[in-house]
């Protein structure tokens, strides 16, 4: 049967992928040179940082959900909306946003500085988290605001029968929820920031704030440390296979949450101090998350214009790279859409790009020069990396049409030809245009994999404004920064759209 | 002494209702009509959780419109959701005492075990509601609003998911604890044997048009055309 065959050497080259490369980072590691005291702090930091990122963003999402799912306001929609955008937010991007804040010439310290206030430094552990915090901050609102609204507004009602107070209210109705949802939420949170690559490459660095992923990366490009780099990815991959089997007994992957544009009626907090309250909360989170877009395409107006050559083919290289990661990802993802898929699929959370960059490297090495292969490899990584978001999205309904139209199917004697053809792609359209624009903008601002493999010839755009970056060109980062960013959510627009455009369901 | 609908216009999404009528303390009072005909939406109009398009709400001459539904000197039976399930018995019974902060002070323990004796539920203060029958949740829900001790009791089906013999007996329960402290209740039903056995009076609802009450038992002997369609021919 041809399905299962598809089925099968899917769910082979997925573990495959798996397999090889950590068998070579097992095997590599063994020439254990021993564990360095600078091997110690990173390991240290790697957990310090992730724990204080997912509580400040958890910590934060508290009152700004809660004002959300309470308040009814021009523009909630859109804000919400928002909220899901980091998602597929190129790092590199926001970075660039956040140093226009919150950076040695940003707005921040350029409106502080006359008030004789020091000089704000965004480099080291604070400026990871900040970046972290953007990041999640928004997730762990959406995880929450889910939450609040998932109350049945029968318990408001009987709240406001009873004239319950602010305390009460805390007690009976809001304190229970949080204590159902907010380890959930730190979890996830906690095992996205375990493996920060690109945040700590561009904002942290330096003795003191080296993640492990920054640290493999380091003792793959400066000292060629081989051994090394396999030492610190097996400790890397035990500790996100721990986390994340931790992370998920406790919740499940957030994608993305249906019915969060409504809010629940509640007749509590009319008071002028409840209200002032949420507005607080509600403009701070607004500043905090647009500001930096905004900067980055402000300044990226002047630099788009004064772009050389070098960056336009970076772009090309992107958009190849994420195109076929795309088709990639939605191979691998059809055959696999089922729990067992599921299952294997969710090794693309628990194998951190770089330790699979670091895999691949050594299994390539022998044959050919790692360095040619780049934007292949590169590809397959993002691919893998999406697969367990796209999973999720496409399992429930996948499972739903073969619910519902196994029997028609059987007897009209469809070949897996004809099912795949005129009912499994039709019916999937929507979700499919959603999971492939998804993966298209991950894949396209992804700052890791490349990062060990590359060189000038063969950079992707995040990796060349990176570049830019370090050669002070601001200007011009600035532009491919703007570049990058169109390019990301023009490509999870056109797929997305793409999906919705005449599909069945 | 009254509950006042003085002129009342209310909308709820499509829906319009309209209502002019007195109802005197002490009363107790059946809402009868079909399914979709407004007796809910009247009911949150009394209670507070439907703004008012025009018209007051007025209870002993003052007017309440504008009153939040916990500032009123109404409590309110649903037809679920009385309780809440995570709690036990006793915490919820302290939200509806000090629903400021939920917490228990000296004394009033002692009335908490006083109104669950009265309800038919001794000893019951430290249950969980999911280990308890649906009887038991019923009077646990009047324990609930005899604490908060408003003079304005309303009943939206509350007793509807219980048996026949069993919702008698709650009714009979409601209307024994109603006249002793004198409260004024607005039953919703949609059996006129309910309004028969508990209410003297009632109201008609019928698209969304309120009509004020009448005595219960020559309204349903000799019922008006609309009415009549609902009752069916028996």
């Amino acid at each position: 049967m041809a399905p299962r065959a598809f089925a099968i050497i899917a769910a082979l080259t997925v573990a495959g992928l798996v397999i090889g490369p950590v068998t070579a980072v097992i095997l590599r590691a063994e020439t254990f040179s021993g564990f360095r005291p600078a091997d110690w702090q990173a390991l240290r930091f790697t957990l310090l940082q992730a724990t204080l990122s997912a509580g400040l963003s958890v910590v934060f999402a508290i009152p700004v959900a809660r004002a959300l799912a309470r308040r009814q306001f021009l523009g909630r929609g859109l804000l919400v909306a928002l909220l899901g955008a980091p998602f597929i937010l190129p790092v590199i991007v926001a970075v660039l946003g956040l140093l226009a804040v919150f950076g040695q010439s940003g707005l921040v310290n350029r409106l502080l500085a006359p008030l004789g206030v020091p000089e704000l430094q965004i480099y080291g552990l604070h400026g990871v988290l900040l970046a972290h915090v953007f990041f999640n901050l928004p997730l762990a609102t959406r995880l929450i605001l889910q939450g609040w609204l998932a109350i049945p507004a029968e318990q408001f009602r009987l709240a406001a029968t009873l004239g319950m107070g602010r305390r009460a209210m805390w007690r009976a109705v809001e304190w229970p929820m949080l204590r159902r949802i907010v380890p959930g939420a730190f979890a996830v949170i906690f095992v996205i920031c375990l493996s920060s690559f690109a945040v700590a490459l561009t904002l942290g660095g330096g003795p003191r704030a080296t993640t492990l992923e920054l640290a493999i990366y380091q003792s793959m490009r400066f000292d060629f440390d081989l051994a090394r780099a396999a030492v610190l990815g097996l400790v890397q991959l035990v500790l996100a296979l721990i986390a994340g089997f931790i992370a998920l007994r406790i919740t499940s992957l957030p994608v993305a949450a249906k019915g969060l544009d409504r809010n629940v009626p509640r007749w509590d907090r009319t008071g002028w101090s409840a209200i002032g309250t949420d507005a607080i909360w509600i403009g701070i989170a607004a500043l905090f998350l647009l500001t930096p877009l905004a900067m980055v395409t402000f300044n990226g107006l002047a630099g788009i214009t004064t772009l050389g050559a070098s960056v336009w083919q970076a772009a090309v290289h992107s958009i190849l790279v994420a195109l076929g990661s795309t088709a990639l990802c939605l191979l691998w993802a059809l055959p696999l859409a089922t729990r067992w898929g599921e299952w294997l699929g969710l090794a693309g959370i628990a194998l951190s790009p770089l330790v699979l960059g670091i895999g691949l490297f050594l299994i390539v090495r022998p044959f050919a020069n790692p360095f040619e292969l780049a934007l292949y490899v590169t590809a397959t990584v993002n691919a893998f990396v999406s697969l367990p978001f796209v999973l999720r999205i496409l399992r429930p309904e996948a499972e739903a049409i073969r619910a519902d139209y196994t029997h028609l199917r059987n007897a009209l004697g469809l070949s897996g030809w004809s099912w795949l053809r005129w009912v499994l792609l039709p019916r999937l359209k929507r979700p499919l245009g959603f999971a492939a624009g998804l993966t298209a903008a991950l894949s396209m601002g992804d700052l890791g994999v490349i990062a060990l493999f590359a060189d000038p010839d063969r950079a992707t755009l995040p990796l060349k404004v990176y570049q830019l970056m370090g050669a002070y060109r601001m200007e011009q980062a600035a532009g491919g920064a703007l570049l990058l960013l169109l390019l990301s959510l023009g490509l999870f627009w056109l797929f997305d759209r793409g999906g919705r455009v005449g599909s069945a369901s | 002494m009254a509950l006042h609908l003085d002129h009342i216009k209310a909308r709820s999404g499509a829906f319009d209702l309209s209502a002019d009528l007195m109802v005197e303390t002490g009363q107790r009072v059946a809402i009868i009509g079909a399914s979709g005909s407004g007796k809910s939406t009247l009911l949150d109009v009394i209670a507070g959780f439907l703004p008012l398009v025009s018209g007051t709400v007025r209870w002993a001459g003052q007017d309440i419109s504008a009153m939040t539904p916990g500032q009123r000197p109404i409590s309110i039976l649903f037809q679920d959701s009385n309780l809440f399930a995570h709690l036990t018995i006793a915490q919820n019974l302290a939200l509806a005492l000090n629903p400021a902060t939920g917490r228990l002070r000296t004394g009033d323990m002692g009335r908490i075990d006083a109104v669950l004796a009265r309800v038919g539920l001794q000893g019951f203060a430290p249950r969980r509601l999911s280990e308890m029958s649906g009887g038991q949740q019923s009077r646990a829900a009047l324990a609930r609003v005899l604490l908060q001790g408003r003079p304005v009791l309303l009943l939206d089906e509350p007793f509807a998911a219980l048996g026949p013999a069993l919702k008698v007996e709650m009714l009979g329960l409601v209307a024994e604890v109603a006249d002793a402290e004198g409260l004024t209740v607005l039953l919703v039903s949609h059996d006129p044997q309910d309004a028969r056995r508990f209410a003297s009076q009632t109201i008609v609802v019928e698209n969304g048009v309120v009509s004020a009450p009448q005595e219960t038992a020559a309204l349903l002997d000799n019922p008006p055309p609309g009415l009549r369609a609902y009752l069916g021919a028996g």
